[in-house]
């Protein structure tokens, strides 16, 4: 069925709460790569745990305490329904995307050795790349690329040049934060298997946009924040295959993630996934996030694909018509607009489409070995999601047709 | 109706000529200047600037890099103010300035060609752009007390 967003916005108090307006203009945010609006569902959810099941998980024997471990378990559960996971011990709650990767990074650490090889891609975030540049640092492992085509797309005929015999982990997004581009994870995965290495999907970009299912794929790991597929910040999951999740070392040691310790140092740890989770976990966030998966999952992602496509269509074709933009990503694969306004820097552009209540993205976008191939600096993104419009679409293309004058912006 | 406010067209003619023709523009390799490299994560401004100071006057000022048309043009027009000017008078500058962006009463007439950024707080997070240059004159002014004591 198709997605109605004007029905949707209703349910998101960022718009229905303001009138759909900000500062006395009609909002409209495209800056959705970088984090999305709640629902006000997910609100509730949260909100559920401050002010009606408040206590500590793990480690009370009241009643109140349960409720509250229930409800951290359920939610451990939803994240795992929405993942296909085969089970819930593979999920593992985190504050972010970026936890998440370091998480993977440093608990594979023990399993690297000098000589072997971490492939990653030059478009990768930068919390897909520096965790690794750490940890090759510390086992010797060294960091290769797989190389980016004419488009800056990752195809499967570099992925396949790239993978060697010595790589030993794979880490790429399985959509790119700069450019939109979706790679076929289940054969990489495949081909990354064949190798002997493990695949890590950075999912930060995906899980919002694209059904994810870790039993399909086959990935070993998945990671991914809350807040960009409108749940709350400061929650995420790393998902695990038990057999991976059996192998990597905690980062982060403390209560609740212990068995046993005594004064000489013996430690065991606790079962998985507590063995990860050290100290009081953020358990309205996963609440929150809980419920954001079943409210997406109740949209279906094919309603939500096919919406970004025509958002995403129409704006091309605008842009295309102003006759005044330099597009990078014509053909991507989801909902991400990526471009410049000739003759004009990328921060400026953006200033002034916020001057008309256009909110977009400038600069590199955490993926700072791109630039080298889109042979520019910075750019411009816009992207879009299930409550983004059409009119959001024309409001957006109609300022970029003036966006040389962009001193307006400060004058006028 | 003070000059700014009645001049809007001439101000932003001195952003975009400061942005396209910016002043005392180039790079030195010479270590009697103080090199301050500005730049973020968050912004793509990529500035350098290059301070020589014979005692308490600053005898030379280059800049090179790239950013914005604020970064930029804020850069050219600070160079253009601070050249021959003595530390002191620098830092008066540099105080109206501040006061300007943070939309507090200041002393127009100190500023010069600076004041073409008057409006800039209309964009609160370009402030950043429109300092740059001048929290990377305060940087190198630290940088050359740091030689100066050793
Ligand atoms: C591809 C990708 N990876 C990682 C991240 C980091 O996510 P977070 O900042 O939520 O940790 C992002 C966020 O922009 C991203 O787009």
């Amino acid at each position: 069925m198709r997605l109605d967003p004007y029905l949707l916005r209703k349910d998101f108090p960022m718009y229905s709460k303001h009138d759909s307006s900000f500062e006395g203009k009609p909002l409209v945010y495209l800056d959705n790569c970088a984090t999305s609006f709640k629902p006000q569902c997910v609100i509730d959810a949260c909100n559920h745990y401050y002010e009606d099941i408040t206590a500590n998980t793990r480690r009370g024997d009241y009643s109140l305490a349960h409720q509250a471990d229930k409800a951290y378990d359920e939610a451990r559960a939803t994240v795992a329904k929405f993942l296909n996971a085969k089970d819930s011990k593979e999920i593992v709650f985190t504050s972010g995307d970026t936890f998440g990767m370091n998480m993977a990074a440093y608990g594979l650490l023990p399993l690297l050795k000098e000589g072997d090889e971490i492939l990653l891609s030059p478009s990768e975030h930068a919390s897909n790349v520096l965790p690794w540049f750490e940890v090759a640092k510390l086992s010797k492992a060294k960091i290769t690329y797989v190389e980016l085509d004419e488009e800056n797309r990752i195809t499967l005929e570099n992925y396949q040049k790239a993978l060697t015999s010595k790589t030993k982990i794979v880490s790429l997004a399985s959509v790119g934060n700069v450019l939109g581009y979706a790679i076929d994870v289940k054969k990489f995965v495949s081909l990354a298997h064949e190798v002997g290495a493990l695949y890590i999907d950075d999912a930060a970009q995906s899980v919002a946009h694209k059904k994810s299912d870790v039993q399909d794929s086959d990935v070993d790991i998945l990671v991914f924040s809350g807040h960009k597929m409108l749940g709350p910040t400061g929650i995420g999951t790393l998902y695990g295959k038990m057999s991976v999740l059996e192998k990597m070392k905690p980062l982060f040691y403390g209560g609740e993630m212990n068995a046993r310790f005594k004064r000489d140092g013996y430690l065991t740890l606790d079962d998985i996934p507590e063995r990860f989770e050290a100290g009081t976990q953020n358990v309205a966030g996963a609440l929150g996030l809980a419920k954001a998966c079943e409210y997406l999952s109740s949209i279906g992602f094919d309603a939500i694909e096919e919406h970004e496509a025509m958002l995403r269509k129409r704006a091309i074709e605008g842009l295309k018509k102003n006759g005044n933009a330099i597009i990078y990503n014509e053909n991507s694969d989801t909902g991400i607009v990526t471009f410049n306004i000739k003759d004009v820097f990328a921060q400026d552009v953006a200033t002034y489409l916020s001057s008309k209540g256009v909110f977009v993205r400038s600069g590199q976008h955490c993926a700072k070995i791109l630039p080298e191939y889109l042979k520019t600096q910075g750019t411009v993104r816009a992207s879009f999601y299930i409550y983004n419009t059409i009119e959001d679409v024309d409001t957006f293309i109609a300022a970029c047709a003036t966006a040389e004058d962009f001193l307006d912006a400060f004058f006028s | 109706m003070p000059f700014s406010l009645d001049h809007q067209e001439l101000l932003r003619e001195i952003i975009v000529d400061n942005y396209q023709h910016p002043r005392n523009f180039g790079e030195v390799n010479d270590d009697s200047y103080v090199t301050i490299h500005m730049d973020s994560a968050s912004c793509i401004d990529d500035i350098y600037i290059q301070v020589k100071m014979v005692s308490d006057k600053i005898e030379d000022v280059k800049w090179h890099g790239t950013g914005c048309a604020i970064s930029m043009a804020s850069t050219s027009i600070m160079s253009e103010l601070i050249l021959g000017a003595k530390k002191e008078d620098a830092l008066n500058i540099m105080k109206e300035f501040n006061k300007m962006m943070a939309g507090e009463d200041f002393d127009e007439e100190v500023l010069g060609d600076a004041i073409c950024f008057i409006n800039v707080n209309r964009q609160p997070s370009r402030i950043t752009c429109a300092n740059i240059s001048w929290r990377g004159l305060q940087k190198a002014f630290l940088e050359e007390e740091k030689k100066e004591h050793v």
